[in-house]
């Protein structure tokens, strides 16, 4: 078991607040992705705001309900309504229905593949549909909490109550079942295929090294864990849910265990969103009192991008370049800042 | 009620045995022209004739906490729901949990206890138990789960009274008040009731603990004409003394325990008593409230409960002449009345 005491002050900082082009998008976002060199600011419902380098506002609405998960890989972004649709929005800013639930049940989770394979979760149940092929479902003891495709071949984890389960779905054969007592939320592999990390309903991770299924407990949260990214080459696994970014490190074949978590950017205030820059050693978080900062990952070294003082960050996300850090609040008061 | 209070959105739980008439409650709240929407976390999807785009279906999925209590679950969908729910935050009003008539209300009614977000964005606001006026009887004797919903309720809606004689009404009354004197209790043919007779009750704002005092003492209070009662036969409870009438049906396992001091309680005394008996005792107490009166302190303090979990907090000054007395009231299974009733006596300053 890994876990770790707060503690630290924060320094002096420098600020980047003017340099950023500030947009009212008028609506609540729930999440933050790029599409292409727009930055797309997901809604909590009906309408994705996809937003140009200039700070023109195009406003897409991709659902009549309420958009409850959406995954994005730059050239797509995956959402799951609240009206059983599964809807996609591609660069050009046109959307699609993908899917639909017969019973119009929510769409809890949504998963992209690198190949184009997509997956969603409605209750218990998760589908996979390949680019080629038929659709597949599996069901899993309790409610899908999370969705992940593994990096490497055409594998889903699903994360449920007392653990995870890791479906090949062209595969025969029972899927594995990662067992770990408690409710798992969200789930990430490790960028390397060597790790599989859940968020849990109690404030922690819980980790499996996957050549032996080995236990990792991440543990210290004063509350839940809801986002997490993978930095520095997946050499590290940047987390919300404490007064400071808590950084997991990876390297080595043990992951964290044994280690103690990087602890930076302390403030006042949780964590609500990070955001790990696509190349260099960066991260971007969002702090509930509405702070962005851009924290060096080796020396903590902090850039003030957005002052406190309103509601929380919903989201933050960087282009694939790493060039453009996009970032809103949760009543879509959002910035753009070039770096 | 605080601002913070007012702005989360009330949740109203809907409990009741198979068949007592749950979903015909939640039809009438639908369908009612009262110009509120509702979003209705449901069991049965499709049993609602409304057409509502707010209407989700639950797996009632109840989880451990990993926090070492035994007795602390809670709802994990209703975790998720809720949290989804409030990506349409400003499309609804309200929620109504309909929960399955085999459910205990427990661990939907700590799920806002315990759980962060939830408590952020929502608040309990009245357990509402549907009850068969002729099968009730029955089902206390072999149904744990309907004794359970009848113990934990604050709103007891005593529904098909048209299929009892006025004595079969009495008796199941009669059984109701012997476990839980305390629900606000209304007589209904099809359901027949008020909205707010079952909404926005407040029953767990603390800012409303105020009258933890049986139901029928205060029967005058409110005037239902859908209740078809009149209050010479209607309330048998009038023939017995006020203060012990209850006693006419003691239920062997369920009871409610009723303690009162006019002289100031120990705080340094009673909290830690308090806090060791839910520790100890928690998985037998389904409720606990308490309005209390400290010494050397001029405000009202009020606590609830739901089985361990516990929140309290000074409430507002006692005013002018209002007698300050203490009262704790536990709903439970079993409850050890004496041990309980000697741990109360030595928190009383003498």
């Amino acid at each position: 078991m890994s876990s770790f005491e707060p503690g630290g002050e924060s320094a002096s900082i420098v600020s980047v607040t003017d340099k950023v082009k500030s947009v009212s998008l008028g609506m609540p976002v729930a999440a933050v992705h790029y599409l292409g060199d727009r930055a797309a600011f997901v809604g909590t419902e009906e309408s994705v705001a996809l937003v140009d380098n200039e700070g023109a506002v195009a406003k897409v609405e991709v659902t009549s309900g309420g958009i409850l998960s959406a995954v994005a890989d730059g050239t797509r972004i995956l959402m799951g309504c609240d009206n059983g649709q599964v809807v996609a929005l591609d660069r050009k800013g046109e959307s699609s229905v993908l899917a639909t639930d017969p019973k119009r049940r929510w769409i809890d989770n949504v998963a992209l593949h690198g190949d184009g394979a997509i997956a969603w979760s409605v209750g218990k149940t998760a589908f996979v549909r390949p680019p080629k092929g038929e659709e597949k479902s599996l069901e899993v003891p309790s409610t899908v909490g999370g969705l992940a495709f593994a990096p490497k071949g055409l594998r889903l984890a699903i994360a449920h109550y007392n653990g995870a389960t890791l479906w090949f779905p062209n595969m025969a054969g029972e899927p594995e079942f990662l067992a770990w007592a408690g409710s798992h939320l969200g789930v990430s592999f490790s960028p390397d295929n060597k790790f599989l990390v859940t968020s849990m309903h109690e404030p922690a991770l819980h980790g499996w090294r996957l050549a032996d299924n080995r236990h990792m407990r991440m543990t210290g949260y004063p509350s839940r864990v809801k986002s997490m990214a993978w930095g520095a080459g997946g050499r590290y696994l940047a987390t919300s849910g404490a007064d400071m970014v808590i950084m997991w490190p990876f390297v080595g074949k043990d992951g964290p265990m044994g280690k103690e978590p990087a602890m930076l950017a302390p403030l006042q205030a949780k964590v609500t969103a990070v955001a790990c820059h696509p190349k260099e050693d960066v991260l971007a978080a969002g702090y509930e009192d509405g702070t962005v900062l851009m924290v060096r990952m080796h020396d903590g070294a902090e850039i003030l991008v957005r002052r406190n003082g309103t509601p929380p960050i919903a989201g933050l996300a960087w282009d694939a370049a790493g060039t453009w850090l996009a970032f809103a609040d949760e009543t879509g008061e959002a910035g753009l800042l070039k770096l | 009620m605080s601002d913070a209070t007012s702005q989360k959105v009330p949740v109203t739980v809907l409990t009741g045995y198979l068949g007592a008439g749950k979903t015909t409650l939640l039809n009438r709240i639908l369908s009612e022209d009262h110009g509120k929407k509702y979003a209705v976390i449901v069991n049965e999807f499709g049993e609602i004739g409304i057409d509502n785009d707010l209407i989700v279906g639950a797996d009632e999925e109840v989880f451990e906490m990993n926090n070492g209590c035994i007795c602390c679950t809670v709802r994990g969908d209703l975790v998720r729901i809720i949290e989804g729910l409030m990506r349409r935050k400003g499309k609804f009003d309200a929620i109504i949990v309909e929960t399955t008539g085999l459910a205990d209300p427990a661990p939907v009614a700590q799920t806002f206890f315990v759980d962060e977000d939830v408590q952020k964005n929502a608040r309990l606001d009245a357990v509402v138990t549907v009850a068969d006026a002729k099968w009730l009887s029955d089902r206390l004797k072999d149904a744990p789960e309907a004794k359970n919903q009848i113990a934990f309720a604050d709103v007891i809606v005593l529904n098909k009274t048209d299929l009892v004689s006025k004595p079969e009404l009495a008796e199941v009354e009669a059984r109701i008040r012997g476990i839980n004197p305390y629900a606000k209790l209304h007589r209904t043919e099809r359901c027949q009731v008020g909205i707010t007779d079952v909404l926005e009750r407040g029953a767990f704002d603390l800012d409303r603990i105020l009258e933890i005092e049986p139901d029928f003492l205060e029967v005058d209070d409110h005037d239902h004409d859908h209740h078809h009662h009149d209050h010479d036969h209607g309330h048998h409870h009038h023939d017995h003394d006020h203060g012990h009438g209850l006693k006419h049906y003691h239920d062997e396992d369920m009871q409610s325990l009723s303690l009162r001091s006019d002289k100031p309680l120990d705080p340094t005394r009673f909290m830690p008593w308090l806090q060791n008996l839910v520790q100890t005792e928690g998985q037998k107490i389904l409720r606990s409230k308490g309005i209390l009166s400290f010494q050397d302190d001029d405000d009202r303090y009020v606590f609830q409960g739901v089985h361990m979990m516990l929140e309290g907090d000074h409430q507002r000054k006692w005013k002018e002449g209002e007698p300050r007395e203490s009262r704790v009231v536990f709903i439970g299974r079993e409850l050890p009345e004496q041990a309980i009733r000697e741990g109360f006596e030595r928190c009383i300053v003498t």
